[in-house]
């Protein structure tokens, strides 16, 4: 087995860069059990709860998803089907095009890092602006998001604070209050030179055609009070039940995420301006994003399209702490992205991903709606070495692993090669399994006898 | 509601005793502690022979058709009726979990589920399948109890914690980020060694902050990544399985 390149990466971090990722997950996995099981007898209960609702909803999907489409049309809403990225980059610019739009005010959404939005939209000549405070300082800085929720949690405030200097926001202050202030001015008039705003949506209810967005900043609510055309990017799995739903849903997602009781900001939104109501946009255009759901949806681990993207496995996951989500090699990082990435780029694209975890099980017990990360990893691993075993690939490593299971299959020879090596000492080097745990720890002295042998002369 | 919970009681005193191969071939003391605090408890030990190993490395390392043959050797060492005691968690969790997802779509699951139904992680037998709740002898120490990371969900922790806190003498000391993994994740320490060690120091920090004269734990494993760990950075630690924690401690019965 070699040092997997995750592992290499990881090794190179800066020393700030691990402080920020370790401090600001440890504190939001600590707060938000707090919460839970201070206000919840039982918040398991509620995990269970929430993970059947939506493994219905996932089970349902074809019917759910034609039933939403017309409650959202009967609600005024113009509603497109995006099958790829590519697709629902197009379906955004030719929203713009056709109204001549320019500028775009952005709310946080991970489905436009996913289809990389921002960057198809400049190509074609049109501002993306990321209003999301972490957001923002991402773009700010041609960096990438490193969490889910918290996209600058790589960050420190003095990183900020010459960014901004850098940037022309203002001579070096590093005072929270004033970073926050210093982007809400150059933002404000931002939001009245946009031509159209755009959203994700945490859920959309398919009894009602409501649309919930959720932000700790109010910068979603601005994008849609200010343009004229409101453009949501919804992942299709993204669909609740019922308006009740959202009772549970808010609750945990809030407390799950950024362990809060609620989220600032809940909106919900359930047309375009309709006649006689004083403002709001007056288009509004979802735009539902597969881009490999489906796919999920037709392996055996679909219930991953559960997940309500709150990070509670990252903030968890003592992995993510150690190396930060750029040690991973797509927008969804720690333990989620580990069994997302290979579902939608397929499980050879980045094949040591399942392996990167001690398989400690401390996500499944966070998450939300119950997703048994650990058991998706594992299966995921077996999938590997399948695909590995088509390709021929890491032969050596399969030879060991028959080696091993003739040994152990063979009581005698695991006897003699115990005996062989206690009599020999630990070998030494600085290549393979032995290498690698010697690259970091010592061996404990070898006994001169194994178990059996005392067990015989009783 | 345990995942070890709604298991078959344990009836007579009968115990198949599961090394695991590191105790046999590298611990041996823990195994031998181990039989000592069974036949205190007036278990009739037998030791099948043919015993390897539970499967797990190749079950981890994505290798299931190498790993379902161990197994299997496991399932026909391991016969009979009589509960399968270990002394690691993370062996019972290969034969609760592990071996049952690996083995969803073979024609002999039910024989892999119902070893995993008599098998018994060791604290979590004497506590929840013997009803022992407390422990005699003496042991003057500070113990940090590190809870691994295969023993979620289960009794163990909680029943070794127990057995442990009622010893005269010992006084267990709470580490910091007690639900934090060491880093172990065995083929994980050699395949990201780097990550590996990370997560192995902020357990050791975690457990000098609080000047334990002993760290236990229920799993070899863990205790080999730290102990390694801390003598190549020169730091004095100590590291026990409970299983030596309480044969010592009825060795010191007045």
């Amino acid at each position: 087995m070699r040092t997997q390149p995750i592992d290499q990466v990881a090794a190179g971090l800066p020393a700030e860069t691990k402080t920020a990722v370790y401090e600001g997950s440890k504190i939001g996995h600590e707060k938000r059990t707090k919460l839970l099981f201070d206000h919840y007898g039982d918040p398991n209960r509620l995990r269970t709860l929430a993970g059947e609702i939506k493994q219905h909803v996932v089970e349902n999907l074809d019917t759910y998803l034609p039933a939403v489409e017309a409650r959202l049309v009967a609600n005024g809403a113009k509603v497109h089907w995006a099958a790829t990225a590519e697709a629902a980059c197009e379906a955004v610019y030719s929203i713009l095009k056709a109204r001549g739009a320019k500028k775009l005010v952005k709310a946080k959404t991970m489905v436009s890092e996913e289809i990389e939005l921002a960057d198809y939209l400049e190509k074609r000549g049109i501002e993306a602006l990321e209003t999301d405070l972490g957001e923002f300082i991402v773009q700010l800085d041609h960096d990438h998001p490193s969490h889910i929720i918290k996209p600058i949690i790589h960050k420190n405030r003095r990183q900020i604070a010459e960014l901004f200097e850098k940037s022309g926001l203002g001579a070096y202050d590093d005072e929270p209050g004033m970073i926050t202030q210093r982007a809400r001015q150059f933002l404000r008039h931002k939001y009245l030179e946009a031509d159209a705003g755009l959203t994700g949506a945490n859920f959309v209810v398919a009894e009602s055609g409501r649309l919930v967005i959720v932000t700790n900043e109010g910068n979603s609510r601005f994008c849609l009070a200010a343009t004229r055309c409101h453009i949501a990017l919804v992942g299709i799995e993204k669909i609740l039940p019922r308006d009740r739903d959202l009772a549970l849903f808010l609750n945990l997602l809030a407390r799950s995420g950024t362990a809060q009781q609620l989220t600032v900001y809940n909106e919900f939104i359930l047309g375009p301006r309709a006649a006689g109501q004083p403002d709001g946009p007056d288009e509004m255009h979802v735009i539902f994003v597969d881009n490999g759901r489906t796919d999920v949806l037709a392996s055996d681990c679909r219930e991953i399209l559960r997940c309500i993207r709150c990070g509670a496995c990252l903030n968890t996951c003592p992995v993510y702490r150690k190396i930060g989500g750029h040690s991973f090699p797509w927008v969804y990082s720690g333990p989620i992205g580990a069994i997302l990435t290979p579902q939608f780029m397929g499980v050879q694209h980045e094949p040591a991903l399942p392996f990167a975890s001690s398989l400690c099980g401390a996500c499944g017990e966070v998450c939300p709606v119950k997703i048994d990360i650990p058991k998706i990893l594992l299966e995921l691993r077996s999938d590997v070495k399948k695909a590995d075993a088509r390709e021929h690939k890491n032969r050596l490593e399969k030879l060991g692993f028959r080696a091993f299971a003739w040994m152990m299959t063979h009581p005698r020879i695991f006897e003699m090669a115990g005996r062989i090596g206690r009599s020999m000492g630990w070998p030494s080097g600085n290549k393979g399994p032995m290498g690698a745990w010697l690259s970091e720890r010592d061996l404990p002295p070898l006994p001169a006898h194994s178990f059996r042998d005392l067990w015989r002369r009783r | 509601m345990t995942l070890t919970s709604g298991r078959a009681p344990v009836t007579g005193k009968r115990v198949q005793l599961m090394a695991t191969c590191l105790c046999d071939a590298f611990h041996d003391d823990v195994a031998a502690a181990t039989v000592e605090v069974l036949e205190h408890l007036g278990c009739e030990v037998a030791f099948p022979e043919g015993q390897t190993c539970c499967g797990q490395p190749a079950f981890n390392g994505g290798d299931w058709d190498s790993s379902r043959r161990v197994v299997r050797h496991t399932v026909r060492t391991f016969s009979g009726d009589d509960p399968v005691v270990v002394p690691s968690g993370s062996c019972a969790a290969m034969l609760f979990h592990g071996a049952a997802l690996e083995f969803e779509h073979e024609p002999d699951l039910g024989a892999v589920q119902g070893l995993g139904r008599r098998t018994w992680e060791l604290g979590d037998y004497i506590v929840n399948g013997l009803g022992v709740r407390s422990w005699p002898g003496r042991l003057d120490a500070a113990i940090a109890l590190h809870r691994s990371c295969h023993t979620r969900g289960t009794g163990s922790s909680e029943a070794v914690a127990l057995l442990l806190a009622s010893i005269d003498g010992v006084r267990l000391v709470e580490i910091g980020e007690a639900e934090q993994c060491c880093g172990f994740g065995g083929t994980f320490s050699v395949g990201f060694p780097h990550i590996s060690a990370a997560m192995g120091d902020l357990k050791l920090d975690h457990v000098r902050a609080v000047r334990p004269d002993l760290l236990v734990s229920g799993d070899t494993g863990c205790l080999m990544h730290l102990s390694g760990l801390a003598a190549r950075e020169g730091i004095k630690l100590r590291t026990m399985h409970f299983a030596q924690v309480l044969r010592d401690a009825l060795r010191k019965r007045g």
